[in-house]
């Protein structure tokens, strides 16, 4: 008798969820806004997506908020940037997720990393002498568009292992995405070849991936070292500098305070520029293409402002 | 006991001298051996043969053969860029451990450093001036050196061991074995632990926003190490569809310092913790929590023996605010915390019902600085009609994220002496692996 019962409740509990299963969208969660992008490109309308930082915010500083405890418990997959660059925050929320999938090495963990073209990887002995230096390798690797599609290949080998049955949906998406990488690549790099060896001092080192993609030569940094505030001793040694080299062109993550970036500007005459490095970093950049759209536009517009290009 | 030890080496080492002295060898016996090695040499010729030829053959295959592998990882519309590196174990990269490209040495010793635990060594260097006749510090006193050993077990369960030096002596700060995947949605944890009373409780000394402990804390909740016990904690999130809400549920041995004692298997101390938390905006947020905890208390034992059996309970209530604007979260923020607790302590002169709490707030109002104020009121657990009070200004500043430089004033009028006027000074560094920022 109470084997009966159990074996129809079985049955019930079976029935019901088979639906549910069926119909519900796969739930995606990056850390990043540029991961999330770039997911919700191959994933579409079968995934949803949510993005723990916001584009405007420091990825290195994160709060480890419970309400992000709370989407991660959902979550069937959770891409992370890597290298460390969530390394402050993002432990503890997978630790407290109660979410098997998504533990560290567990089939919904996607390090975007592991396939991307990583710079600045520091080679022999290294210290904090040097700063918060990131010893696997700069984190900042999305800015290269060629990236963007290894992490678009990756996300999509996930949302496969997921949803097997839906390859016919996300392998179209990932090619046309990657078709259209490959031609607005062209039309950037085009728009950059001009002025390829630009010289820019940035705050932070966050563009390499993309000053390597687009023939910048950055020169200098507003930060001493990684993660130090900026000192007034480098600061003016910085200015000596840019005017030694003719550098024009200040490039400020929105998250860094403007105020000595504002006067180095004043005392070289260089333009200082708020560069998003992610998506959602300004309003008007809602995607992937939208990033590169802004960024070389506003470069370029300055470019042609300062006369640095000239060079 | 000595002769214990005499019996079971005779009983091991006589079988083993036997087959060595016990016989003298024959003609007989040599030509069986030869006969023996012999044909181990034949096998073993054909065996190295076998060998060589499946080598040759692997060394046929090999050219080639790590492209062949990335390749494979990035077929069709993506081209990946070919790493000729060794790949990352899973698991390694979160862990702390290194990922992407990892320096190939010999085998077995870099294979070992992988696995190796995240380690942090986190100094707490004090001073003091001024006067304090009740509960002096020294003027100087490297107060803490927190040694932290991190990783993941396996596929189920990480570990965490906090071991605290002082001066002389280590301390098992905490060292616990958690489960963060248990079906149900329970995180489940095993080990010695700082007890989810509260939230000061629950904080190492180096995330605190002062050099000390608020009073209550001294006065009620067993002093600097706190609640802090071996046991067993599970903590669930209740599902709702409003806030964060996660209930724990925590058994220990019970014993925590003076706050607690166990004399008998059966003296478990409990502690109980509802934490509500919830977003205001995307810069404000508000974190509640409740807590309990009961266990046996010490002033009921004679000569060793627990004659009184008395109890403490502890009432808990928790509130935090905290504001950081995203766009300049690394210049600006603002933690407001207050908790309130409340002893009843059985004694054998009656119950002492005593009340404590702490208001404090904390402005970062540079990248690298910080000034705080708290407001502290405490009965005596043991007697409460004993009232201390004290203030404090603090500041603080952050050379780097690895380290900080602190100031601290303090003034507390005791119900037992004089009012001590204090200057404390902190040095707080941290070498090793990077540790999560706390929350």
């Amino acid at each position: 008798m109470k084997i009966k019962i159990c074996l129809a409740a079985f049955i019930v509990f079976f029935i019901l969820s088979l639906p549910l299963h069926a119909q519900s969208k796969l739930n995606v969660v990056t850390t990043t806004e540029d991961l999330a992008a770039i997911a919700r490109e191959v994933g579409g309308d079968h995934i949803t997506v949510e993005s723990i930082a916001k584009g405007y915010q420091d990825p290195h500083f994160v709060e480890a908020k419970p309400s992000f405890i709370l989407r991660l418990q959902k979550a069937d997959i959770l891409v992370l940037v890597g290298r460390d660059l969530e390394i402050g925050w993002l432990p503890p929320l997978i630790q407290q997720s109660r979410n098997s999938k998504i533990q560290v090495g567990a089939d919904g963990y996607l390090d975007a990393s592991l396939q991307a073209r990583i710079l600045e990887v520091p080679q022999g002995q290294i210290t904090r002498a040097e700063g918060d230096v990131h010893p696997l390798g700069n984190p900042h690797y999305w800015l290269d568009p060629e990236n963007g599609k290894i992490i678009a290949r990756e996300i999509f080998d996930k949302l496969v292992r997921f949803r097997g049955n839906d390859r016919a949906y996300f392998e179209p998406r990932l090619n046309d995405f990657v078709n259209r990488v490959n031609d607005a690549e062209k039309r950037w790099v085009a728009m950059m070849a001009p002025y390829k060896g630009t010289k820019v001092v940035t705050y932070h080192r966050s563009f390499p991936n993309f000053a390597e993609r687009f023939g910048l030569d950055i020169v200098g940094y507003v930060e001493p070292k990684p993660g130090i505030p900026p000192t007034p001793q480098h600061t003016l040694d910085l200015i000596n500098d840019m005017k030694r080299r003719n550098v024009k062109l200040v490039l400020v993550e929105p998250y860094f305070d403007l105020k000595t970036p504002t006067s180095i500007g004043r005392a070289t005459g260089a333009e200082v520029m708020v560069m998003p490095p992610s998506v959602g970093g300004v309003k008007e950049v809602t995607d992937y293409f939208k990033l590169f759209d802004y960024d070389l536009n506003l470069l370029i517009n300055a470019i042609k402002k300062t006369g640095a290009g000239a060079n | 006991m000595k002769s214990d030890i005499v019996a079971f080496l005779l009983v091991f080492l006589l079988p083993l001298s036997s087959a060595g002295f016990g016989q003298v060898p024959t003609a007989a016996d040599i030509e069986a051996l030869k006969a023996q090695i012999d044909n181990f040499k034949s096998d073993y010729d054909k065996r190295l043969q076998a060998l060589e030829t499946q080598l040759q053959l692997l060394q046929s295959q090999l050219p080639g053969a790590p492209n062949q592998q990335t390749a494979g990882a990035a077929t069709t519309a993506v081209p990946a860029t070919p790493q000729q590196t060794a790949p990352v174990p899973p698991g390694a990269e979160g862990a702390g451990g290194p990922g992407g490209q990892l320096p190939i040495y010999g085998g077995a010793t870099a294979g070992s450093k992988i696995f190796n635990p995240d380690i942090a060594v986190i100094g707490d260097f004090l001073g003091a001036a001024g006067s304090n006749k009740v509960n002096p510090n020294p003027a100087l006193e490297m107060h803490e050196s927190e040694a932290a050993f991190q990783a993941i077990v396996d596929p189920y369960a990480r570990a965490d061991f906090f071991f605290s030096f002082g001066e002389q002596g280590v301390n098992l700060e905490e060292g616990y074995l958690t489960f963060p995947a248990i079906p149900g949605g329970l995180l489940v944890r095993a080990g010695k632990m700082r007890a989810a009373f509260g939230k000061v409780n629950t904080l190492h000394n180096h995330v605190l926003p002062w050099t000390d402990r608020p009073l209550v804390t001294t006065n009620l909740v067993g002093g600097e190490d706190g609640i802090n016990d071996a046991g067993f904690s599970v903590a669930r999130l209740i599902p709702n569809p409003w806030i964060f809400l996660e209930a724990t549920g925590q058994v220990f041995r019970g014993d925590s310092n003076d706050l607690f004692k166990s004399s008998k298997r059966g003296d478990l101390s409990y502690v109980g913790h509802l934490r509500g938390y919830q977003d205001i905006t995307e810069n404000t947020n508000i974190d509640l929590g409740i807590s309990y905890s009961r266990g046996h208390n010490a002033s009921g034992i004679v000569d060793d023996m627990d004659v009184g059996r008395f109890r403490t309970t502890l009432y808990g209530a928790d509130a935090t605010i905290r504001w950081r604007p995203l766009k300049r979260s690394i210049y600006h923020s603002f933690v407001g915390r207050s908790e309130f607790i409340w002893s009843r302590r059985q004694q054998p002169a009656g119950v002492q019902s005593a009340l404590g709490y702490y208001m404090s707030g904390d402005y970062q109002f540079a990248r690298r600085w910080f000034a705080g104020l708290r407001y502290d009121r405490s009965k005596h657990a043991d007697n409460a009609s004993l009232v201390d009070k004290g203030q404090s200004a603090v500041l603080t500043y952050w050379p780097s994220e690895f380290s900080q430089v602190r100031g601290q004033y303090r003034r507390t009028q005791y119900a037992i002496g004089p009012t001590a006027n204090e200057f404390l000074m902190q040095f707080q560094f941290s070498i090793g692996a990077h540790g999560a920022h706390p929350f």
